[in-house]
């Protein structure tokens, strides 16, 4: 029956319903806001109270006066660059030619690539301990190197989002096509796969950032300083400024969670058949694996 | 039409296995420079296996693959020059229409400028110009193949591979498809290997058919010949509709119920047989009410066709399927006796235990 014609006691039972329906979703998203900007709200609070009671941004102003802490800050971001990297160099290649060419291998690396989830950080500290203690030894003792373990730390995470990705196209007749267009295998992949799982290698790339930004049982433990550690160690001394440290990395997170939710709706605009997952929500993962 | 650029194309007696499964064994097939070859099969029987060869999709486990002289069998997908348009949609969704045509000449290093102008110009060749700045899934799927048929006839191909690429599409739309791309398979000259499980559409569009069953082919010929003198009782059973009717062979004939009908083979020996008749050999002829005989029988359902109508004649001990024109079958309804003649074709004969129904 067409709008027009429906009787005015159904129309009207339809709209308490639409009503009732836009209510629950109000209260849940203010919930939901609530529940993140709360701590959020405290920590800027906090990270502006003055001794006597007035605002300043006194704590941000002199996060520049830590060497330590933008050393920290500049290493943390390092390694998030670099395990995002690595991560995707090795994941996103790996898992088309699987696809593609070894598909009875799919449940082995699904389970290689799950198993960092089921151990805790701390046997693999004590796992990655005389790996690093050699390699401290004989190649590099640069925090840099925690790069490796973090690589392992975000396989899971990252496998999932970019599976899911590979699952929105037909990685196999896209390929072929692109082959017997007479394009190379890294043409396949750089010009014909890599822009249909953007979506899905954006996420996994935020998921690596955030989960390097917020690790702190590894690099404490196998005794380099990244962000985290000096936030904990700056907590000790200086209260206000770890606070708006913290802040600060959560922010910065937002911020590469919304550019991505953008980057997304635009491409789901163009190609809304050709989506993979887009706003997972995630934020830094403030002190994971620990 | 323009002067036919196609080459020669060659499968000799190509083998691929999968496991203990064997795919191809010993194909050997020749498309002729410019010629339209469909490879027609049930599922399973190795014609998209060896167009995935041709293309370099999949590698051999034995013979060779020539195309145009040149030994093609160890080269990459990539490296052969082959255009190809698959059954599933393959256009790249990130790219509109004119992009995607553009991909191949781009893997050419073809400069933009050029590439754009020679991806609308086959754009054109296919009639969807208008739609150059589309993403796929802004167009119909018979749109997507005809820009699927584009980019692969962009690259200028020695050879044109078309994978069941009208099998994801409606009747009408199908039939439309079918003869776009044999009017730009003539216009461009290009030879072409047609892969499908469609016998209408492998009969309709190619110059030859090859009927492939368990990885070998069982005939290849004009569709004429293929549908009116099948090599094998698979081929005749596989391509139309045949009846099975029980029958004696005498002196290079057949006797089925009463009337003698030539042997495609007549050196067969003598003996109890199983004759395949198409339903377009039996009529009918006259009104059966009060007639006797072993070709008089009970019509049980009339099938409309459009121009011609299939009617099913019950017979006692088996059924029969005439194939008539719709006016001629609307005058026998479906309870009314009739009586059936059989055309004197040659038929092909099977020694096999009767099946005693129209296949």
């Amino acid at each position: 029956m067409a709008v027009g014609t429906m009787p005015a006691k159904t129309r009207s039972v339809q709209r308490t319903k639409w009503l009732k329906l836009q209510v629950y979703r109000y209260v849940v998203f203010a919930l939901a806001g609530i529940f993140f900007l709360v701590p959020l709200g405290a920590m800027f609070e906090f990270s502006t109270r003055g001794n006597a009671g007035q605002r300043t941004l006194e704590y941000w102003r002199s996060i520049p006066d830590y060497p330590d802490l933008t050393t920290a800050i500049i290493a943390s971001l390092q390694l998030a660059l670099i395990t995002s990297l690595a991560m995707l160099v090795l994941l996103v290649p790996t898992m088309v030619w699987v696809r593609l060419k070894l598909p009875r291998l799919t449940r082995i690396v699904e389970f290689i690539c799950l198993l960092p989830l089921t151990i805790p950080a701390i046997v693999l500290v004590v796992g990655l301990f005389p790996m690093y203690l050699w390699l401290g030894t004989n190649v590099s003792d640069s925090i840099l190197t925690l790069a490796f373990a973090y690589v392992v730390l975000v396989l899971p995470y990252c496998y999932r989002t970019l599976h899911a990705g590979l699952g929105a196209i037909d990685v196999k007749t896209l390929s072929e096509a692109a082959r017997s267009l007479g394009a190379s295998w890294f043409d396949v992949m750089w010009r014909v796969i890599v822009p249909n799982i953007s979506n899905a290698i954006l996420n996994a790339t935020l998921l690596s950032v955030a989960l390097v930004l917020g690790e702190y049982t590894i690099a404490n433990n196998l005794l380099y300083n990244n962000l985290q550690v000096e936030l904990v160690h700056l907590g000790r001394d200086n209260a206000g400024v770890s606070i708006a440290v913290a802040a600060a990395a959560l922010l910065f997170a937002f911020v590469l969670l919304i550019a991505i939710t953008f980057v997304g709706s635009r491409r789901r605009r163009l190609h809304p058949e050709s989506e993979g997952i887009t706003g997972l929500g995630v934020g830094p993962v403030q002190g994971s694996a620990g | 039409m323009s002067e036919r650029r196609g080459v020669e194309v060659r499968l000799e007696n190509l083998v691929r296995r999968y496991g203990t499964v064997t795919a191809l064994d010993g194909l050997s097939l020749t498309l002729a420079p410019g010629e339209l070859v469909a490879l027609l099969g049930p599922s399973g029987c190795g014609k998209t296996t060896a167009l995935r060869l041709l293309a370099g999709l999949e590698e051999a486990d034995g013979g060779r693959v020539v195309i145009g002289g040149d030994d093609v069998t160890g080269l990459p997908a990539n490296k052969r020059n082959i255009g190809m348009v698959f059954q599933a949609y393959s256009l790249f969704p990130h790219m509109v229409a004119w992009e995607n045509v553009a991909f191949g000449l781009q893997m050419r290093r073809v400069g933009l400028a050029e590439r754009k102008k020679r991806a609308l110009e086959v754009l054109e060749l296919v009639g969807l110009e208008k739609f150059a700045n589309r993403y796929a899934n802004q167009m119909s799927g018979g749109q997507q193949q005809r820009v699927a048929l584009a980019r692969a006839l962009a690259i200028q191909p020695q050879v044109l591979l078309l994978d069941e690429p009208l099998s994801a599409l409606d009747a009408k739309v199908r039939s439309r498809l079918r003869d776009e791309i044999r009017r730009v398979q003539l216009e461009v000259g290009i030879t072409t290997l047609f892969v499908t499980h469609d016998q209408e559409e492998a009969l309709a569009i190619a110059d030859r058919v090859g009927v492939m069953q368990a990885g070998k082919l069982e005939q290849l010929g004009p569709p004429t010949l293929v549908y009116s003198r099948p090599a094998t009782p698979f081929v005749a059973d596989f391509v139309g509709l045949t009846n099975r009717m029980e029958g004696t062979v005498r002196r290079g004939s057949v006797e089925v119920r009463g009337q003698t009908i030539p042997l495609v083979h007549p050196e067969a020996a003598d003996g109890p047989a199983i004759a395949l008749v198409r339903p377009e050999a039996v009529s009918i002829e006259g009104n059966g009410e009060a007639a006797q005989g072993p070709l008089v029988g009970t019509v049980i359902a009339v099938a409309f066709l459009g121009a011609v109508s299939r009617v099913t004649v019950d017979l006692g001990d088996t059924t029969v399927l005439a194939q008539l024109p719709t006016s001629a079958a609307s005058e026998h309804p479906a309870g009314s006796k009739v009586r059936l003649t059989l055309r004197p074709d040659p038929v092909l004969i099977q020694r096999e235990e009767p099946a005693a129904t129209a296949s």
